[in-house]
C-alpha cells in the first residue's frame, strides 16, 4: 500500500507556518508532546505513547553461550519492528532503509554507551551468559519514532526482572519466579533520544517533529543523552549543514528535555512498583481508560450450561452417520501405500521398449506414476498387484516376472519403466 | 465460579473472564481496536479498502491479508496458522464483492498472551473491521474452551489451564444464528464432548455479542 503523497499546497502551508513559528498542533518550538507510559502484567513489558506515536516494548532473557571474544559478558539483542498497522507505507517483509537506520541508532545508543552492565549478566564464564532481547514494535506512526522507541526500550529494561541464578561449584540452578524473586538488571544510566528537525536549510528548528513535520523537514539531528549531561550518541542526517553553535544549542535543549523525561520514567516505574507491592491490579487491562466512550469493560460473566449435556446428546443421536465409503488400502510395493484412485495421468507415455534388462532395484518416483495408473481396484482386501491388461504398464518378460513374488515384480517393472523413460526425455 | 451439576454428566465451570475493548485507539489505521480477555490483550489495525498490488489483485472481490505478530521473536508456523484461521473467518463475514480490486489489510499484534489467544484475535479483528466501517453480512466472535483431565469444560482458559487440559478448542461463531464459522482444536476428545463444547460456546457467544452491542452503543448513542 502506498502512502498518500503530500500535496504541494500542504507542504507550502506547513513550511510557511513553521517560518511564522506556528505548529499545527499548537505546540511551541521546544515543546514535547504528552508522554504516557503504561506497564503490562509481566516484567519488562511497557507501552509508550508520545502524542499519538505508540511503541510496545518487551524484554526477554535466555541463557546462551557467550561470544568468542567476550566470554565474560552478556549479550544484548535489539529488534525494532515497524508494524504494518503503524502506517500504510510499512509493508511486511521488505526491510526498508528506515528500519535499518532506526535499529542501528538504537544499538549504538544502548549497546555502545554501556548503559547496561553486561558483566553482571555472566553466569558461567565462557559457557553460559544471559542474552537480553529487546523487542520493540511500532504500533502507530505519528512522527519521532526514535524518541518513543528509546523511551520504551530504556523503561522496559529498567522494569525487567531476570530469574535468579545460584552457582554451587559446578552446579548452576536457575530459580523460577515462584521459587525466588527475580532480580532487576543493573543499569548505569538511562540514555534517551531527543530529535531536532531543521527546515529551510537550518534556519528553523523544531523539537519532537510530528509526522507531517517530518515529511517536510530538510534534515534531522538526533542526540542521545542521559541526565548526567553525557552525550551517548549524536547523528545528523538529511544533508543539512549545521553550525557549531547550533549543535551546542541543541545539546543544551536536549539536556533539559532528557532531565524531564527521565523524571517521568522514574515516576512511572515507582508507581508501578507501588501497585505491585500493594497487591493492586496492574497490567494493560487496568490501564484502559474507563471514562472514554470508546472503551468499555464487562465483568466476569457466568454462562448458563444447564442443559448442555442433553442438547449435545440429542444432536448426536439425530445426526446421520457419515456415508461409509472408505476405500481399502493398496500396497503397491514395499514402503508405498495407496488409498483411493487419485487422478488419472493424462500425459501420453512413451511405450518404446528397450532391449535392456534392469538389474538395479531403485524404487523412486516412478512408483507414484504407477500408482496413478491402477484402474481397477478390488474393494475387498488390500491388493498387491493389479493384473489388468488395460494397464499402460508394459512389463518386459512378463511370464518370468509374474511367477516370482508379485511385489518384487512391481519394483522391477518400475525400474524398467524408469529406464524406458530416459530416452523419451 | 459457577458449577452446574447435571444428572450423571461432568460439572462444567463456564465463566468468561473480564472483557474490555477500546475502539479507534490508533490514529493512522482506518479502523483499530484493542480487545482484552482477562490478561490476554490483542491489538488489531485495519487498512482498507485500499490500493492493491497487481500480483495480488482479484477482479471481483477485495483481497484480504491478515498478519499476526507475536510480542517476542519472529512470527513462526503457529502465527501463520492462526492468521489463516482469522483470514478465513473474516473472508466469510466481509462483503468483499462490494470492493473489487482493492486490498483490506488486517494487522494483529499480541500485546499479552494468557490463554485463548486465537479467540481474542478473532474478537479484536471483528471490532476493528466494525470500526473501519467495512461492510459485513454478520459479526463474528471467537470463543475458546478447554476440556481438562477430569472432563470438565472450562470456558476462556488461562495459559496455565490450557497447558493442563486434555483438549483446547476455539470456535468462531456468527452473530445471526450462532453457527460455527471456523473451528480450531488441539488434543483428543469424543464426538459428544465436541458437541457439548460447541453448545457451551454458543451460549457464551450470546454474552460476547451483547458486549459488542453495549460497547458500540456506548460510543454512538446519545444517552
Amino acid at each position: 500500500m502506498r502512502e498518500t503523497p503530500l500535496s504541494n499546497c500542504e507542504r507550502q502551508f506547513l513550511v510557511q507556518a513553521i517560518a511564522e513559528k506556528k505548529r499545527l498542533d499548537g505546540r511551541q518550538t521546544y515543546d514535547y508532546r504528552n508522554i504516557k507510559i503504561t506497564f503490562g502484567t509481566d516484567y519488562g513489558c511497557c507501552i509508550v505513547d508520545l502524542g499519538k506515536t505508540r511503541v510496545l516494548a518487551q524484554i526477554s532473557c535466555e541463557l546462551v553461550a557467550p561470544k568468542m571474544n567476550r566470554p565474560t559478558e552478556g549479550i544484548l539483542f535489539f529488534n525494532l519492528e515497524l508494524s504494518q498497522m503503524a502506517s500504510p507505507a510499512f509493508e511486511p517483509g521488505r526491510q526498508s532503509e528506515l528500519v535499518v537506520k532506526l535499529n542501528r541508532l538504537l544499538e549504538r545508543c544502548l549497546r555502545n554507551s554501556k548503559c547496561i552492565d553486561t558483566e553482571s549478566l555472566c553466569v558461567v564464564s565462557g559457557e553460559k551468559v544471559w542474552q537480553i532481547r529487546v523487542d520493540l514494535h511500532l504500533l502507530n506512526h505519528d512522527g519521532n519514532i526514535m524518541d518513543a522507541a528509546s523511551i520504551a526500550a530504556i523503561t522496559a529494561l529498567c522494569h525487567f526482572r531476570r530469574p535468579d541464578v545460584s552457582i554451587q561449584g559446578e552446579d548452576v540452578t536457575v530459580y523460577t519466579p515462584e521459587e525466588r524473586d527475580p532480580i532487576p538488571l543493573s543499569i548505569h544510566h538511562m540514555p534517551i533520544f531527543v530529535s531536532f528537525s531543521f527546515f529551510q536549510q537550518g534556519t528553523f528548528l523544531l523539537v519532537d517533529p510530528s509526522e507531517r513535520e517530518e515529511r517536510v523537514m530538510d534534515g534531522l539531528l538526533v542526540i542521545a543523552m542521559n541526565k548526567h549531561r553525557e552525550i551517548c550518541t549524536i547523528q545528523s542526517s538529511g544533508g543539512i549543514m549545521l553550525l557549531k553553535d547550533q549543535v551546542l544549542r541543541c545539546s543544551k535543549i536536549a539536556s533539559v528535555k532528557v532531565t524531564e523525561i527521565s523524571e517521568l520514567i522514574q515516576k512511572a516505574l515507582e508507581n508501578d512498583k507501588k501497585v505491585r507491592k500493594e497487591g493492586g491490579k496492574f497490567g494493560f487491562a487496568e490501564s484502559m481508560p474507563n471514562q472514554r466512550i470508546t472503551a468499555y469493560k464487562m465483568e466476569v460473566a457466568p454462562v448458563d450450561t444447564g442443559d448442555i449435556g442433553k442438547k449435545a446428546e440429542d444432536l448426536i443421536s439425530n445426526t446421520e452417520p457419515p456415508s461409509e465409503f472408505i476405500p481399502s488400502p493398496v500396497v503397491c510395493a514395499p514402503g508405498t501405500g495407496q488409498i483411493g484412485e487419485g487422478l488419472q495421468n493424462s500425459w501420453g507415455l512413451d511405450e518404446k521398449e528397450d532391449g535392456e534388462e534392469a538389474e538395479d532395484q531403485t524404487i523412486e518416483e516412478e512408483l507414484q506414476t504407477m500408482d496413478v495408473k491402477v484402474k481397477s481396484v478390488n474393494k475387498e482386501d488390500p491388493i498387491v498387484l493389479s493384473d489388468s491388461e488395460e494397464e499402460d504398464v508394459v512389463i518386459l518378460e512378463p511370464k518370468i516376472m509374474k511367477k516370482e513374488v508379485k511385489v518384487q515384480a512391481r519394483s522391477t517393472a518400475a525400474s524398467k519403466k524408469k529406464k524406458k523413460k530416459k530416452p523419451a526425455h | 465460579m459457577m458449577e452446574v451439576t447435571q444428572s450423571g454428566s461432568a460439572q462444567h465451570a463456564a465463566v468468561l473472564r473480564e472483557f474490555g475493548c477500546e475502539h479507534s485507539l490508533l490514529s493512522r489505521p482506518d479502523g483499530s481496536a484493542s480487545f482484552v480477555q482477562g490478561d490476554t490483550t490483542v491489538l488489531a489495525g485495519v487498512y482498507g479498502p485500499a490500493e492493491v498490488m497487481v500480483s495480488k489483485e482479484s477482479f471481483d472481490r477485495a483481497t484480504l491479508e491478515v498478519t499476526l505478530k507475536p510480542k517476542v521473536g519472529m512470527p513462526g508456523v503457529a502465527e501463520r496458522s492462526k492468521e489463516q484461521c482469522v483470514r478465513q473467518t473474516c473472508e466469510a463475514a466481509l462483503l468483499t464483492r462490494l470492493h473489487p480490486r482493492t486490498s483490506i489489510t488486517l494487522s494483529l499484534q499480541t500485546v499479552h498472551d494468557d490463554g485463548a489467544l486465537l479467540a481474542c484475535c478473532l474478537n479484536a479483528a471483528c471490532m476493528a473491521l466494525m470500526d473501519a466501517g467495512l461492510p459485513m453480512h454478520c459479526l463474528f466472535c471467537g470463543v475458546c474452551c478447554a476440556i481438562d483431565q477430569q472432563g470438565t469444560i472450562r470456558l476462556d482458559p488461562t495459559a496455565r489451564e490450557e497447558k493442563e487440559s486434555r483438549a483446547v478448542m476455539t470456535f468462531a461463531l456468527d452473530s445471526t444464528d450462532c453457527r460455527v464459522m471456523m473451528s480450531s482444536t488441539k488434543g483428543s476428545y469424543t464426538a459428544a464432548e465436541l458437541q457439548q463444547c460447541i453448545a457451551v460456546c454458543q451460549r457464551a457467544s450470546e454474552s460476547i455479542f451483547q458486549f459488542y452491542r453495549d460497547s458500540v452503543s456506548r460510543r454512538y448513542c446519545k444517552a
